[in-house]
């Protein structure tokens, strides 16, 4: 158990920068999780920390020792490859024992923690398969078995559940994260699922082209995001956007302005055209009643369309050209084509330089 | 009347269209293999059926002499071909500047005859050769080394192991480096993870892995080497006997081909036999669906 250090890492594949200038601190046990879409380097930034890709630039440190061009098996790590890697000469019982096989456990240890870890992954019956009589979600819990029956100092995993039904997957999720906690295993863990990603993470590194964009616990990232990406890669549905050319404390986004309060006068000084941003569980309909807390800015648009979802209901509101999306909980039926009042809540508005893509608040 | 003509395409039209590989398999493959079996089973004098020629053979020392050759020389050759056929593939498997080059090198004896390479290997061995020049040449030998001739049978055998490594390798190096390129990078990639050394990820991933191609070079290899001839009849003639040169010899020297039809009997179920075994011993069983 180790806390592991990135500093500015870059790794290139001919004209493609696959990681660009990443720099992260994981510490001691920590559970960090790479998220980003597909293609961000993910894979890539966890095939250096593993020393399997040597980097172009930077360096990386295991506690105080210096370990960038250290082999992968003088490491100490264990790995959930994205595409398992799972041997297929060998049977899932061989496969899951090979880790321990190397490092000369005792076969009676190996014949327990084998047991454990199947049992663990719901693979308890599939000990004696080999891997082309597995499902891929199968073999998938055979890869994850094998990375978690040694005692790693870093568990690298990428996409472990990517495969599995939604059930097994939050069934997975949560096995995986209390053994996280028992063991106290540094953990750098990939999805492309954001929901995987909030529920699993001590902290969430969002990706985008090769960088990290922002890191923070579930609830900085959500609430605070450092930028236009992360704001709009994070939340379903997607966060509402629009433009707005600042004067004073009015923004004017040419279909409707908005009086924020004075004391934005200093924030937005020096800034001409801005991008706002509210979240769709943030803006209410005024006829339902505006919680207790929310500072309101009144708005007026036409209902273009609604989706019943049963928990939530998703209004799409049309004020001019802006589309806004309202989610409003439990079921909420509007006639379309119908004028309606909302409010946002100024305390939820984010507002971003449309040049840096920045976070002005 | 179409229902009926669907129905005749459907039965017979496969059978049809194998009739001409059909034919050339039995003029050429089919009628000489039955008549060899005829040959085999006949008195040469009497033309009755008989096991005369094998009773024949089992009281010639020639014919013992001839499998003990044949075997020991195949035991020496093959090893070596595929310790160093593997050898080489995994070293050319972690591509470096010239692997290319030294792959094309390797495959040069590949496109080389026997009976020529036999014939360079002569010239480079011969008592005043290649090699023995040079060596007097840079002082380091008084007189030539002798690789040829009835009593230095052993250098002979060098000799002809020399060539056969020389020449051979190649096929079983391309079958298994062929092998060695079918595996994906992560299963190795995995066993670094996990900390396997060298020899481990060797012993426990590779080596497994490679099973179907190595099987296949054995298969191959031990076939071609069970009918050893040119090679052994240039660099040695009869010193070293061996099966299919005893065969040639009887039909050709002894004109007797009832025997030789024997000896390429003999030959054939040895070489059948080994297969299996090969078959039955590599089973890589988890292909087995
Ligand atoms: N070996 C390679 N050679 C060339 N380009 C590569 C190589 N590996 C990755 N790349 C490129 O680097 C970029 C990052 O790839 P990476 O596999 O790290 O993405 P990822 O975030 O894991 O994506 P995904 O979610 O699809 O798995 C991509 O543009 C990819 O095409
Ligand atoms: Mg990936």
């Amino acid at each position: 158990m180790v806390s592991v250090r990135l500093e500015n890492l870059v790794k290139r594949f001919g004209k493609v920068t696959a990681v660009d200038h990443i720099s992260l601190a994981i510490k001691n046990g920590e559970f960090v999780v790479l998220l980003g879409p597909s293609g961000c380097g993910k894979t890539t930034t966890l095939r250096l920390i593993s020393g399997l890709e040597l980097p172009d630039e930077g360096r990386i440190y295991f506690d105080d020792s210096d370990v960038t061009y250290l082999p992968p098996k003088e490491r100490n790590i264990s790995m959930v490859f994205q595409s398992y890697a799972v041997w297929p000469h060998m049977t899932v019982y061989d496969n899951i024992a090979f880790p321990m096989r190397i490092k000369k456990v005792p076969e009676d240890e190996i014949k327990r923690k084998v047991k454990w870890a199947a049992e663990l992954l719901r693979i308890g019956e599939l000990l004696d398969r080999y891997p082309h009589q597995l499902s891929g979600g199968q073999k998938q819990r055979v890869a994850v078995a094998r990375a978690i029956v040694v005692e790693p100092a870093v568990l690298l995993m990428d996409e472990p559940l990517s495969n599995l039904d939604a059930l097994l997957r939050m069934l997975m999720r949560s096995e995986i994260k209390k053994l996280q906690r028992r063991l106290k295993v540094t953990t750098i863990y990939v999805t492309h699922d954001q929901v995987e990603a909030m529920v699993m993470a001590d902290r969430v590194a969002v990706m985008n082209k090769g960088r990290i964009m922002q890191i923070g616990t579930t609830e900085e990232i959500y609430n605070k995001p450092a930028n236009l990406f992360v704001a709009g890669f994070i939340g379903s549905p997607r966060m509402n956007f629009f433009e707005a050319s600042v004067s004073d404390t009015i923004l004017d986004t040419g279909y409707f302005k908005m009086k924020l309060p004075e004391e934005m006068k200093q924030v937005l000084e020096g800034y001409e055209t801005v991008i706002v941003g509210i979240r769709p569980e943030d803006i209410h309909p005024v006829e339902r009643g505006i919680p207790p807390g929310v500072k309101p800015i009144e708005l007026e648009g036409r209902v273009d369309f609604i989706e019943p979802l049963g928990s939530d209901t998703i209004i799409h509101l049309k004020i001019g050209e802006i589309l806004l999306l309202v989610k409003v909980p439990g079921s909420y039926i509007v006639e379309m084509g119908r004028k309606l009042k909302v409010a946002l809540d100024f305390n939820k508005l984010h507002i971003f330089d449309k040049k840096t893509e920045k976070a002005i608040l | 009347m179409r229902g009926k003509n669907k129905i005749f395409y459907h039965n017979f039209l496969p059978y049809l269209l194998l009739l001409p590989t059909g034919i050339y398999m039995g003029v050429f493959i089919g009628y000489p293999i039955l008549e060899t079996i005829r040959l085999a089973f006949t008195h040469p004098y009497t033309g009755e059926i008989s096991l005369y020629n094998f009773q024949r053979l089992s009281r010639d020392f020639h014919f013992w002499n001839a499998l003990k050759y044949t075997f020991l020389l195949a035991g020496i050759v093959i090893p070596i071909q595929v310790t160093l056929a593997l050898g080489v593939s995994l070293l050319l498997l972690r591509r470096f500047k010239g692997s290319n080059m030294v792959l094309y090198i390797f495959l040069i004896p590949l496109t080389i005859s026997d009976v020529a390479a036999a014939l360079i290997w002569y010239n480079i061995l011969t008592g005043n050769g290649y090699l023995n020049r040079i060596l007097i040449n840079l002082g380091l030998l008084k007189s030539p080394l002798h690789f040829f001739g009835y009593q230095y049978r052993s250098m002979e055998i060098l000799a002809i192991v020399i060539t056969e490594v020389w020449r051979a390798t190649a096929i079983v190096f391309v079958i298994i480096f062929a092998g060695l390129q079918m595996i994906g990078k992560e299963y190795l990639e995995a066993a670094d993870v996990f900390g396997a050394s060298t020899y481990q990820k060797f012993r426990y991933i590779i080596l497994p892995m490679i099973k179907p191609s190595l099987q296949t070079a054995l298969i191959i290899r031990t076939l071609f080497a069970m009918q050893i001839f040119g090679v052994v009849w240039i660099l040695a003639g009869r010193d070293i006997p061996i099966l299919a040169g005893e065969t040639y010899y009887w039909q050709i020297e002894l004109k007797n081909p009832n025997v030789a039809a024997a000896y390429s009997l003999i030959i054939a179920c040895i070489s059948i036999f080994l297969g299996f075994l090969y078959i039955k011993l590599l089973k890589p069983e988890y292909l087995e669906r």
